[in-house]
């Protein structure tokens, strides 16, 4: 080979080594090929939906059991927090029954759709157990018998006859009760070994613990008050 | 000869794949801008086009300078919060760290992808040190992508990640604090006395971790066990010579004591409105804590119950209102017999505390209290006032304004995990809440909401954000997640307005978190950490709400690094831009009159034009006369404002 020539083939590799490097890449090695251009969005929508499905594929038996149980779980707080307006209860009741409504069913959607995503069954639609009135999509999932904390049929009887300052304590009561009934659900899942590492999980069932712990406070509080003297109706 | 030529098509490839960038993946063209005095209506923003990363964009009041896809490792993974140094913006994510040189940010390069599980990676960085926050199970103080298995796992890291950075491209782990909750958020604070050593706030809101896994962790409540590791903050201490050292040094009960909380009363419109309810005949309970009105269809079903009662039927009768009308005015009295006897109640947890180290106080956003905090004395923070706020879910995040007359706080409603900008959405929950302080006490004056409605599948709260550094003005940026960018001006607090946008389409049909999770901004950019699509860079654009010389001056505050839950006091350097950032104002208030607004105008181009003795004789006359306006202008302090910064441009002229 010509010196000549050797000089041009040196002085081209000393441009594309310095035009690579003012793309912003580090230099590559003498004779390596250049790094390949940015991914098309077709390949980026690949890659997203490959890593996604992948950490979906991460779960234990445990989160799948949890998310189960806890939609039904929760199905049940929508129905008690249903009855209050019909049963005369007092406006902080109310309010507080508005509250659960929102936060639950918005649970119950993550929680469906963190099943979903994985392809496993979500509590399905069932008749409304008797006493319970119906009150939408909510009424129709089935009940988990034996989740902590869940009224039986003759309890929820018992809340949908109560009326004014009777219904607001029977509704404490038994809301202190599901709610705790949560919180061990979440205790137990997180003494799973391997549970709750996928981080909606985590997210959702931290969540949970947290909110209704605080709930549980605020209406332990609220039972304390002294019994009402002199409210009518 | 056929080498060279190979070598040089091959570069040719390279070049053209180096410049098209964003372009390669479908979305709008860098550039992407729109200016006006108010925003497009019909709104566009509930209406875009869903996709991953081809979603339509909206935007208003501000150019997209680029859009780039997280780096191959963490595509898939959730992109979290900013922190920034010098040309760096360094992104964590659920999957780790990344680090973005953003010198040009028409074109951010990744420099460092750094694979090291951890929810939710929350960063911090301060001179060569980088601080990331881990709370889940899965995180390892490896960095391993394998969660440990074990409920006790020595091989578990839930805390704060220390690393050095003095080489960006090459992190070096140097060491970690555990801590009994982890760390969901942290925040960094330096002791004015104490250049030896950074301290970190630590927030853990996630489960308390078994004593056998770290010891000294329980789980109680404080009469139960005054050692719980609820009710606390945790204080880490970190020697700047010897990182690997850092220590919790404290754990302050911030939250002990609290005696019932105030909740704040109605901002002015929502008292308007109950009025405007009870002229028009409706029920108004008037409670404690503010009024109520008694919605329709409550009233319409106790008036029936009261008309089967006493054994009537059909339509109820006046008498049947009046009786209504005695039964909720024992509801009223039943009421304020237990608000006075409620036993206290106190939170467990701060989700976020910002420091504001030039007023020495910090925000707490504490489920269910927003807390003002004294922190002169940053080893022993102490609570100086809380507000509460019935309509708030979940306090997320403090925000001051810079004079630190304001505070703003974040409700996440939902947690980040739910579509709460609908249109039924209450526009109370899930937003801001703005008070004002006064002698170290909070007055609620008003709320913000993102205005545009968002869809069912578009997960949407307020977010993350930061002041940007507009003089004379209240502004803030602030991610919306799926409800993208919303910048919004507070400086009248009982009537915040928006001033500018960014939206895209929703990720995916189902509701998934998207969108940015943080917006800040930096030295003249607005830089966003969106969850799916990567790193956003934005820059705003000059319109009858914000004018260039506001931008420009805003420009002027540059810092070398930011951690946006530190806030700085901005101090704007004296510039022409300063000085007709504050006229702009004054034409758009009125506080001086269009002849005199033309008339400085002219003084200041005619400064800026000349040099020297010339221009500072220029400047000092017009200060003079500006001072001398003062008094008779509905804005005396604003227009005082500006003779000042013209006289201090006069003193710097040479």
């Amino acid at each position: 080979m010509r010196a000549s020539a050797r000089r041009t083939r040196t002085g081209t590799f000393a441009t594309v080594l310095v035009a690579l490097h003012a793309c912003g890449g580090a230099p590559p090695e003498a004779g390596a090929p250049p790094p390949p251009a940015s991914p098309s969005t077709a390949e980026l929508e690949a890659l997203y939906r490959a890593r996604v499905d992948s950490a979906q594929s991460r779960f234990t038996e445990a989160d799948a059991d949890f998310m189960t149980k806890m939609i039904g779980h929760h199905a049940q707080a929508l129905e008690m927090a249903a009855l209050a307006p019909a049963r005369a209860a007092s406006p902080e009741i109310r309010s507080l029954a508005a509250r659960i409504t929102t936060a639950q069913e918005a649970e119950i959607r993550l929680m469906r759709q963190w099943l979903e995503d994985r392809r496993l069954p979500s509590p399905g639609r069932a008749a409304v157990p008797a006493g319970a009135p119906a009150t939408g999509a909510h009424a129709d999932v089935e009940h988990t018998a034996g989740s902590p904390g869940m009224l039986t049929p003759e309890q929820m009887r018992a809340l949908g006859t109560a009326v004014g300052g009777d219904f607001d304590r029977l509704f404490l009561s038994s809301m202190i009760a599901h709610h705790e009934g949560a919180v061990t659900m979440v205790e137990r899942l997180f003494a799973t070994p391997a549970a709750a590492q996928d981080a909606s999980m985590f997210r959702i069932a931290s969540g949970i613990q947290v909110d209704q712990r605080s709930e549980i406070a605020r209406m332990e509080s609220m039972l304390e008050a002294p019994a009402d003297a002199g409210r009518s109706r | 000869m056929t080498d060279g030529s190979l070598v040089l098509a091959a570069c040719l490839v390279f070049l053209s794949g180096c410049a098209s960038g964003p372009a390669a993946t479908g979305t709008p063209a860098p550039g992407l801008a729109a200016a006006a005095a108010s925003a497009p209506s019909p709104d566009p923003r509930p209406d875009l086009a869903p996709g991953l990363f081809d979603a339509e964009e909206a935007i208003w009041n501000l150019r997209k300078l680029s859009s780039t896809p997280p780096p191959e490792d963490f595509v898939g993974g959730v992109n979290s919060d900013l922190a920034f140094m010098g040309d760096y913006a360094i992104q964590g994510s659920f999957s780790g760290i990344q680090i973005w040189d953003i010198s040009n940010p028409r074109s951010p390069r990744i420099v460092t992808s750094y694979v090291c599980p951890a929810s939710q990676s929350d960063v911090s960085v301060y001179g060569d040190l980088l601080f990331v926050s881990g709370e889940g199970f899965e995180g390892r103080l490896d960095c391993g992508t394998e969660g440990p298995r074990e409920r006790v796992s020595e091989l578990r890291l839930r805390g704060i990640r220390i690393f050095d950075i003095s080489d960006v491209r090459y992190p070096r782990y140097v060491g970690n604090v555990q801590t009994c909750r982890g760390s969901h958020t942290h925040t960094l604070l330096e002791d004015p006395d104490d250049d030896e050593h950074v301290y970190i706030y630590v927030s853990g809101s996630a489960p308390v971790r078994p004593a056998e896994e770290l010891p000294g962790c329980v789980s109680a409540l404080p009469d139960d066990d005054p050692n719980t590791a609820l009710f606390r903050i945790e204080v880490i201490r970190v020697p700047l010579e010897a990182p690997e050292q850092a220590e919790i040094v404290g754990s302050p009960r911030i939250f002990a004591g609290l005696v019932q909380a105030p909740t704040h009363g109605l901002a002015p419109t929502e008292l308007e409105a109950i009025e405007e309810a009870r002229r028009s005949g409706l029920f108004v309970l008037d409670f404690p804590d503010g009024p109520q009105v008694l919605p329709p269809e409550i009233s319409a079903q106790l008036l029936d119950t009261l008309v089967a009662r006493r054994g009537g039927s059909g339509a109820p009768t006046a008498a049947d209102s009046a009786s209504l009308g005695v039964y909720l005015d024992e509801v009223v009295a039943e009421q304020e017999r237990r608000t006075a006897e409620q036993p206290s109640f106190g939170p467990t947890q701060c989700h976020d505390i910002t420091v504001l180290p030039a007023a020495g106080l910090a925000g707490g956003a504490c489920e269910g209290y927003g807390f003002l905090i004294d922190i002169s004395d940053p080893l022993n923070p102490r609570r100086v006032d809380a507000v509460s706020d019935a309509n708030f879910a979940y306090w997320h995040s403090a925000t001051f304004n810079n004079d630190g007359t304001k505070v703003l706080f974040t409700d996440e409603w939902g947690g980040g995990g739910a579509a709460y900008c609908r249109e039924s959405d209450p526009r109370e929950w899930g937003a801001n809440a703005i008070f004002s302080i006064d002698d170290r006490r909070m007055r609620f004056q008003g709320y913000y909401k993102l205005p545009a409605a968002q869809a069912d599948n578009e997960v949407c709260v307020a977010h993350n954000g930061s002041l940007i550094p507009i003089p004379g003005r209240d502004v803030m940026v602030q991610a919306w997640y799926s409800g993208g960018i919303s910048i919004f001006d507070w400086t009248d607090a009982s009537g915040p307005v928006e001033i500018a946008y960014h939206d895209r389409g929703a990720a995916s049909e189902r509701a998934r978190m998207a969108g940015p999770w943080s917006a800040y901004w930096y030295n003249g950019l607005i830089v966003g950490s969106e969850i799916v699509r990567g790193l956003d860079v934005f820059e705003l654009v000059p319109s009858p709400l914000l004018s260039r010389n506001e931008i420009d001056a805003a420009a002027s505050v540059r810092v070398d690094h930011s951690n946006p839950q530190s806030q700085p006091r901005f101090v704007w350097p004296a510039t022409f831009a300063l000085a007709g950032a504050y006229v702009d104002q004054l034409e758009r208030s009125g506080g001086l009159a269009p002849a005199r607004i033309a008339s400085a105008r002219r003084g200041l181009d005619a400064a800026e034009r000349a040099a020297g003795s010339t221009r500072r004789e220029a400047l000092e006359s017009l200060a003079a006369e500006l001072a001398s306006e003062a008094s008779s202008s509905r804005d005396a302090a604003k227009v005082r404002t500006l003779a000042g910064t013209v006289r201090e441009l006069a003193e710097t002229s040479q």
